[in-house]
C-alpha cells in the first residue's frame, strides 16, 4: 500500500510539474466549455432585415413593426425593386429580406389569401432555415392575435414544443457533449502518454525490474486522473450552471457517478492505447484519431445518430461516448433515473471492464 | 560456492539482428566483472536478460541460483538495475526520486542509508534540485543510489560512465570498489578498455560473442604476436605504410603512437624501423612494447571473427 501512495504521489509530481500538462487539464475544459457556450451558438439574433414593401398598408406596417419589436432582427432599410436584393445581400448588409405583395390587406381581406414573400442567404443554410423559421412565427402570432374577431382561417395548425429545451438553447446539446469529449480527452489521451512516456524515458524498466505488479503500476497510473477527471465534472457541470443556466433536473449523484464510470472507460482505453505504442507521439495520434474524432463526431455530439449512414450506425454502437451522452442528457435535461438509464450504464459498465481486462493482460512484464 | 551469476550459450535475435549468440559466463559472488564492447555488441541486451527485462531465444541464466525466466519475480526484488539511460524522473528532484525508488522497493532511505552514504553525501546539496538539470556525473551518482537503496545482492549497470567527465568517471569506480568491498556482486558494461583494469576480471563483447573472459592481466596473455609502437611525424602516412609492409597483421592510431603488430611470431624492432627509413620515413622511431587490453581487443576483434568463418 505504501508503495501504491508513492506511486500515485509520484503521478501527481509528474502532472503538476509539466504545465503543458496541467494546462491542458484544467484549462481546456473551461476554455472549452465558454468556447461552445459563447461563440458556437445556434441561436440567431440581430438578423439584418431589409423590407420591399409594394403594398404600404396597414397589415404590411403592422407585421413589421411585429417583425422589429422582437429583437431578433434589425431593420436594414426599405428596398424599392426585387433587384436590390441581390446586392444587398452580396454586400452583406443583409440577411434577410421580407416581400410584400402588393394590395397585401386588400387581398387579405377579400380572398383571405395574401403573399409575402421571405428571402434568406442560402450560403448558411442552417441560419437560412431558423431566421425562415422566426419570421413564420412572428406572422403567424401577428395574425393570430387578429383573427379573434374577424373571419378565421380553418384549417389545423401544429404548434410545436421543443420539450426539455424550450428556447432550443445550443449550450444544452454543448454541455453533455462536451463532457464526454473533455473526459475522454483527459482520461484516454493523458493516461496513455503518461504510461508511454515512462517507456520513453526508460523508466518503465526500472519500475518492472521494481517488482511492482502490472496492477499496481495500472492502477497507480489511473488514480490521479480519476480523481482530475472527476474535478473537470464537477467543474464543467457547476460552470454550465451557472453561468450558461443549464439545469440538472434529475439526481446529481447519479450523474456524477455515472461520469466516474465514463472516466473508467476512458481511462482503461487510454492504458490500452499505451499497452500497445511505444512513444508518446504514436499514443497522442491514436487517442486523437481513435477516441477524440469519433468521439465528436460519431457519439451524436454535433451529428444525430439517426441521420447517419448505417455503417456508422453500427459503429457508432461501439463508441463509449454515445451512451453516457444519452445518460447526461437523460439526467440533466430530462430528469431521467437509473430506472430509464440502466441499459446505457450497463453498456459502458461491460466495455470498462473489458478494456481493463485487456490492457490488464497485454501489459507486458518485461520489454518488447 | 554457486556463482551470483551464470549464463549457459545465451541467444537473442531482433528481427535479423542477433544480439547475443550463445553467449555464457560466469560470475562469483562479490566480484566486480567488466563487460567490454563497443556500441552493439550485445552488452544491452546481456544485462536486459539478467535483469529479467527480456527473455533469452534459448539458452540459460540464473542470477543468484534463480532461473531468469522462471524466478523473475524474486530476483528483481534481490537485484540492482540501472539502464544504460538517464532513467530516473527528470522532474522529481533528487530527494523525491531516492525516496519513491526506496518506497518502490520496500525499503526506506533512513534503513540503508550507510550503503550510499558516500555516494549520496556528494548528492546532499542538490536534494532539492530536479532530477534533470543535474550534471552528467551527478545523474549517475543518483541513478546508481536509486539502484542500491533496497539494498540489492547484485547490481547490474548498464555503461554507467558513458558520458560522463574522467574525474566523475573515476569516483564512480571507487564507488564500485567500495561496494565490491561490501560483498555486492556487480556486473558492469563499458565501452571504456581503460575501465577493464579496473574489474576483477572481464568480458570481451562482439557482435553478440563472448570473445574471451580472463582477469584484466591474463588477458593480455592472449595476445602472442610483437607488438611495437611506432612513432613518426605523418602518422596518417605512417599507418598506411606500415599496413603495406608485407609482414604487417594491423597497424592503428593509439593515442600519439601508432600500434604495429607483426604477423610473424618474432620480429625485430631494428628491422621493421630500417624498412620505415628506407620508405623515407627518417624520423621514425620503433620500440617493442607489451600488449595492454587495448590491444588485445583489437586482435582479438580481428582474429575470431576470421577463426569462425573458417571454422
Amino acid at each position: 500500500m505504501k508503495r501504491f501512495i508513492a506511486f500515485v504521489r509520484k503521478e501527481f509530481y509528474h502532472i503538476v510539474r509539466d504545465r503543458r500538462t496541467a494546462a491542458i487539464l484544467f484549462g481546456m475544459p473551461i476554455l472549452q466549455l465558454l468556447l461552445f457556450g459563447y461563440a458556437i451558438r445556434n441561436e440567431v439574433s440581430e438578423v439584418r432585415t431589409g423590407i420591399l414593401d409594394m403594398s404600404h398598408d396597414t397589415v404590411t406596417e403592422a407585421i413589421t413593426d411585429k417583425l422589429f419589436s422582437s429583437g431578433t432582427f434589425i431593420f436594414a432599410g426599405n428596398l424599392q425593386s426585387e433587384k436590390e436584393i441581390a446586392p444587398a445581400f452580396a454586400a452583406g448588409r443583409m440577411n434577410e429580406v421580407v416581400v410584400f405583395e402588393p394590395d397585401f390587406a386588400g387581398r387579405l381581406q377579400k380572398d383571405g389569401v395574401a403573399r409575402m414573400q421571405v428571402v434568406t442567404d442560402g450560403s448558411d443554410p442552417n441560419v437560412s432555415r431558423i431566421v425562415t423559421g422566426y419570421t413564420q412565427a412572428v406572422v403567424s402570432d401577428y395574425l393570430a392575435e387578429q383573427a379573434d374577431g374577424s373571419a378565421r382561417q380553418v384549417g389545423v395548425e401544429a404548434v410545436p414544443l421543443m420539450m426539455f429545451n424550450p428556447s432550443l438553447k445550443s449550450v444544452y446539446l454543448f454541455v453533455p457533449g462536451l463532457m464526454a469529449m473533455i473526459l475522454m480527452l483527459v482520461s484516454a489521451l493523458m493516461t496513455s502518454i503518461s504510461i508511454t512516456r515512462e517507456k520513453e524515458s526508460g523508466t518503465m524498466e526500472l519500475l518492472l525490474v521494481s517488482s511492482l505488479r502490472p496492477v499496481q503500476i495500472i492502477v497507480g497510473k489511473v488514480v490521479p486522473y480519476l480523481l482530475l477527471s472527476f474535478v473537470n465534472v464537477v467543474t464543467v457541470v457547476s460552470l454550465a450552471y451557472f453561468v450558461f443556466g443549464v439545469p440538472c433536473r434529475g439526481n446529481v449523484a447519479l450523474l456524477f457517478a455515472e461520469s466516474l464510470l465514463f472516466i473508467m472507460t476512458a481511462l482503461s482505453l487510454g492504458i490500452m492505447i499505451s499497452t500497445i505504442t511505444n512513444s508518446q507521439q504514436v499514443a497522442m495520434m491514436v487517442s486523437l484519431a481513435g477516441l477524440l474524432l469519433p468521439t465528436v463526431l460519431l457519439s451524436g455530439f454535433i451529428f444525430p445518430i439517426h441521420s447517419m449512414a448505417w455503417p456508422l450506425q453500427v459503429i457508432s454502437n461501439i463508441i463509449p461516448a454515445r451512451w453516457y451522452l444519452v445518460i447526461v442528457r437523460g439526467i440533466m435535461l430530462k430528469g431521467a433515473g437509473i430506472a430509464v438509464l440502466w441499459k446505457e450504464t450497463l453498456t459502458l459498465l461491460v466495455m470498462t471492464v473489458l478494456f481493463m481486462a485487456a490492457s490488464v493482460r497485454k501489459f507486458s512484464e518485461r520489454l518488447q | 560456492m554457486s556463482p551470483a551469476i551464470q549464463t549457459e550459450r545465451l541467444c537473442k535475435q531482433f528481427g535479423t539482428v542477433e544480439a547475443l549468440r550463445e553467449a555464457s559466463l560466469s560470475v562469483a559472488e562479490a566480484e566486480l566483472f567488466g563487460l567490454i564492447g563497443a556500441d552493439g555488441a550485445g552488452k544491452t541486451t546481456l544485462l536486459r536478460i539478467l535483469a529479467t527485462l527480456l527473455v533469452p531465444d534459448s539458452g540459460k541464466a540464473t542470477m543468484l541460483g534463480l532461473d531468469t525466466v522462471a524466478g523473475y519475480r524474486e530476483i528483481r526484488t534481490r537485484i540492482g538495475y540501472m539502464p544504460g539511460r538517464f532513467s530516473l524522473y527528470q522532474d522529481l528532484s533528487v530527494e523525491e526520486n531516492l525516496n519513491f525508488f526506496a518506497t518502490v522497493f520496500g525499503a526506506t532511505v533512513e534503513e540503508n542509508y550507510n550503503l550510499i552514504r558516500d555516494i549520496y553525501a556528494q548528492l546532499e546539496p542538490f536534494r532539492k534540485r530536479r532530477a534533470g538539470q543535474l550534471s552528467g556525473g551527478m545523474k549517475q551518482k543518483l541513478a546508481l543510489c536509486c539502484a542500491l537503496v533496497h539494498r540489492p545482492e547484485l547490481l547490474l549497470l548498464d555503461e554507467p560512465t558513458t558520458g560522463v567527465d574522467a574525474v566523475s568517471r573515476q569516483e564512480f569506480w571507487q564507488m564500485l570498489q567500495r561496494l565490491k568491498a561490501q560483498g555486492i556482486t556487480i556486473l558492469v558494461s563499458t565501452p571504456y578498455m581503460d575501465e577493464a583494469v579496473l574489474c576483477d576480471r572481464v568480458a570481451f563483447m562482439q557482435e553478440g560473442r563472448i570473445l574471451a573472459i580472463d582477469t584484466p592481466q591474463g588477458i593480455t596473455k592472449l595476445f602472442t604476436r610483437p607488438l611495437f609502437a611506432v612513432r613518426g611525424s605523418d602518422r596518417h602516412k605512417l599507418i598506411a605504410e606500415l599496413r603495406s609492409y608485407e609482414h604487417a597483421r594491423s597497424a592503428y592510431a593509439f593515442g600519439n603512437s601508432v600500434h604495429y603488430t607483426d604477423a610473424r611470431e618474432t620480429a625485430d624492432p631494428s628491422e621493421l624501423a630500417s624498412w620505415l627509413r628506407s620508405r623515407g620515413f627518417d624520423d621514425a622511431t620503433v620500440e617493442r612494447i607489451a600488449p595492454g587490453i587495448e590491444d588485445t581487443f583489437m586482435a582479438l576483434m580481428e582474429e575470431k571473427p576470421k577463426e569462425l568463418a573458417d571454422g
